[in-house]
């Protein structure tokens, strides 16, 4: 077996009396597309905001790459190879599609007490944050506020913002939220890209995407997970079935 | 010195002005009325129009310190007179002491020394408080600021060696090698020179790695966070550059006036720093200047008509949060678009 990249064992996270995270325990495995899944209100966000850095865990632990960050900040774990996606697109709205992924770029390469140099004039950034949105598809919107673009640019846009921090490992939230027929394919397709080289956990609600990416999958519901298996084992399992798949009929 | 628009795109610039917007027209035009209107007032027998000038430049110093932390980075403080206030004893205290004697250790008329104390001082006071206020965000931010503005202005009351609420009268200015602040144009003209300075360092600086961090970070922190950045840092580094800066406008102001007392520090005065920065145009260069004109003007006209124009002054600064959002510099360069 693949070595580990992530290692989540007993997290657990409320919110009042909700138990948000129950005491998961999951595995990510170097190169793998892991994906989780579960409805509404299941805990999928809470568990990416955990393993972000984003949110406080009550308890339980997380560790990258060998070593417990259970305890460190968001920055630190984005320096450290990981990168996230949001759920509701969270972009800089006021600065062009390319300063929004030249910063991705910029917070990679060094620190930035840099105080004299032109940065939207520095080439090593614009050449590495122009790679980015070409692999997304937005090479031409590069000049574009990214509050100009469209809702579907905007989770492509996400995207190309979390690759330019170069991530050995992506935690993508949704990245097909809201996005039509079209789009969607071609984020699929774009992900299908990254298979491999990147470990991605992924949490997605499209299920034919799903089961287009995923080696394997898990299933969270009420903060649970309720099994993990190969894409064929989870759309065979009775109990996913009655808890989640059946009720919704695709 | 134009503003490098947020979105990046680079003006057209076949000719030397062809790519001016409206913008950099305002930045120019401005800077040269400032370098011609005083000395021809002075030389035409209005040296008062000097003292005005003296004290409009200084205060747009300061509010341009301001808006590097207000504009730029998000970080509304309103306790940034307390830096005037530092900067201004900066002056006062070493003066102080070299004309009537005792603490021989700070006593002096040295020029250079006083600016030193001066961007000293208010850098590790701005460490301090940055470090804690910059835990908090939005209305807290504003309140800690303030109160540690307050705590300056208590402790210098406090200090009755110095005059305590009654002020302090420097009888010395700093003596600088070639230039006489006792000269109203080559004081003037030192603030000048400084206020271009300035601007010229937010310039560059905003538009550095450093001021991407910062701009960012006021437009999401978290996600800044997210990609890397830790936030914290750079804003506290932000915060102290902004204040070391606005303690040399104090030391500026302290020469200009001779007289100080905490009444400069009053968290009154911090406000009405805010309203220079956002009435003339948070997060654009010239904007906190035209603020100042802005300021000096309305302060000359409604202190004529009544003694309590900081009633009118308040509404004004309402109206123009409400309904002029990029404030007179929005104005301009809405006005620019229209017409070019
Ligand atoms: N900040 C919060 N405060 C209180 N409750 C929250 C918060 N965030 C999430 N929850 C609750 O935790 C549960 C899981 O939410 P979430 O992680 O967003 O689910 P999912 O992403 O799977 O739809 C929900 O019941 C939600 O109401
Ligand atoms: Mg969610």
């Amino acid at each position: 077996m693949a070595e580990t990249i992530l290692e989540v064992r007993d997290l657990s996270k409320s919110f009042g009396g909700v138990h948000a995270t129950a005491n998961v325990t999951l595995d990510v495995l170097h190169g793998e597309t892991h994906a989780v899944i579960g409805p509404n209100g299941a805990g999928k966000t809470t568990l990416i905001s955990q393993l972000s850095g984003d949110l406080k865990p009550d308890g339980g632990s997380i560790s990258f790459k060998g070593r417990d960050i259970t305890s460190l900040p968001a920055y630190q774990r984005s320096l450290t190879g990981m990168a996230r996606s949001f759920q509701i697109t969270s972009l800089l709205m006021g600065m062009s599609v390319l300063d929004n992924v030249s910063l991705a770029v910029q917070a990679h390469d060094g620190h930035s007490f840099r105080f004299w140099t032109p940065a939207r004039k520095d080439r090593k950034l614009r050449d590495k944050a122009m790679q980015s949105l070409q692999v997304v598809g937005l090479q031409d919107r590069a000049g574009e506020l990214a509050g100009a673009l469209s809702h579907g640019e905007r989770r492509q846009l996400e995207i190309a913002v979390a690759l330019a921090t170069e991530p050995q490992f992506m935690l993508l939230d949704e990245p097909m939220a809201g996005m039509g027929a079209e789009e969607s394919a071609r984020m699929v397709e774009m992900l299908s890209g990254l298979k491999g080289e990147k470990s991605i956990l992924l949490v997605e609600h499209d299920m034919d995407a799903v089961f287009a990416l995923a080696d394997r999958i898990s299933v969270l519901v009420y903060g649970q997970v309720i099994a993990t298996g190969l894409p064929e084992e989870i759309r065979t399992n009775e109990k996913v079935r009655d808890a989640y798949l059946g009720e919704g009929d695709e | 010195m134009s503003d490098t628009p947020l979105n990046g795109a680079t003006p057209r610039s076949s000719g030397l002005l062809s790519g001016w917007t409206a913008t950099t027209w305002a930045t120019a035009i401005c800077l040269v009325l400032l370098a011609v209107v005083p000395p021809v007032s002075f030389y035409a027998g209005q040296p008062f129009h000097v003292d005005l000038a003296t004290r409009l430049v200084c205060l747009s110093i300061a509010a341009v310190s301001l808006n590097l932390i207000l504009g730029y980075g998000g970080m509304v403080s309103f306790g940034h007179a307390a830096f005037i206030g530092i900067g201004a004893y900066s002056v006062g205290i070493p003066a102080y002491h070299a004309t009537y004697g005792e603490f021989d250790l700070i006593a002096s008329y040295n020029g250079w020394f006083h600016i030193a104390l001066a961007l000293v001082v208010s850098a590790i006071f701005a460490a301090i408080t940055g470090a804690i206020s910059l835990r908090t965000r939005g209305v807290y931010f504003i309140m800690i600021t303030m109160a540690f503005g307050q705590m300056v202005f208590f402790l210098f009351v406090s200090m009755e060696t110095y005059g305590g609420d009654d002020g302090l009268t420097i009888d010395v200015r700093s003596e600088l090698p070639l230039i006489d602040l006792d000269k109203p144009l080559q004081l003037y003209f030192l603030c000048y020179g400084s206020l271009l300075g300035a601007l010229f360092i937010v310039h560059r600086m905003v538009n550095s790695r450093f001021g991407m961090a910062i701009q960012g970070a006021k437009g999401n922190e978290l996600r800044m966070q997210s990609i890397g950045y830790n936030t914290y840092v750079y804003r506290l580094v932000a915060y102290i550059i902004s204040g070391a800066m606005c303690g040399y406008a104090g030391f500026l102001l302290g020469n200009f006036t001779t007289f100080i007392s905490p009444e400069m520090m009053d968290w009154t005065r911090s406000g009405e720093l805010m309203f220079m920065v956002i009435l003339g145009g948070a997060a654009t260069l010239v904007g906190p200047i035209l603020g100042a004109v802005a300021f000096i003007l309305l302060e000359e006209i409604l202190s004529g008509f009544t003694i309590y124009w900081h009633l009118p002054f308040g509404v004004l600064l309402i109206l123009c949060v409400l309904f002029a959002r990029g404030g007179l510099m929005g104005f301009v360069s809405q006005w620019g678009r229209r017409n070019g």
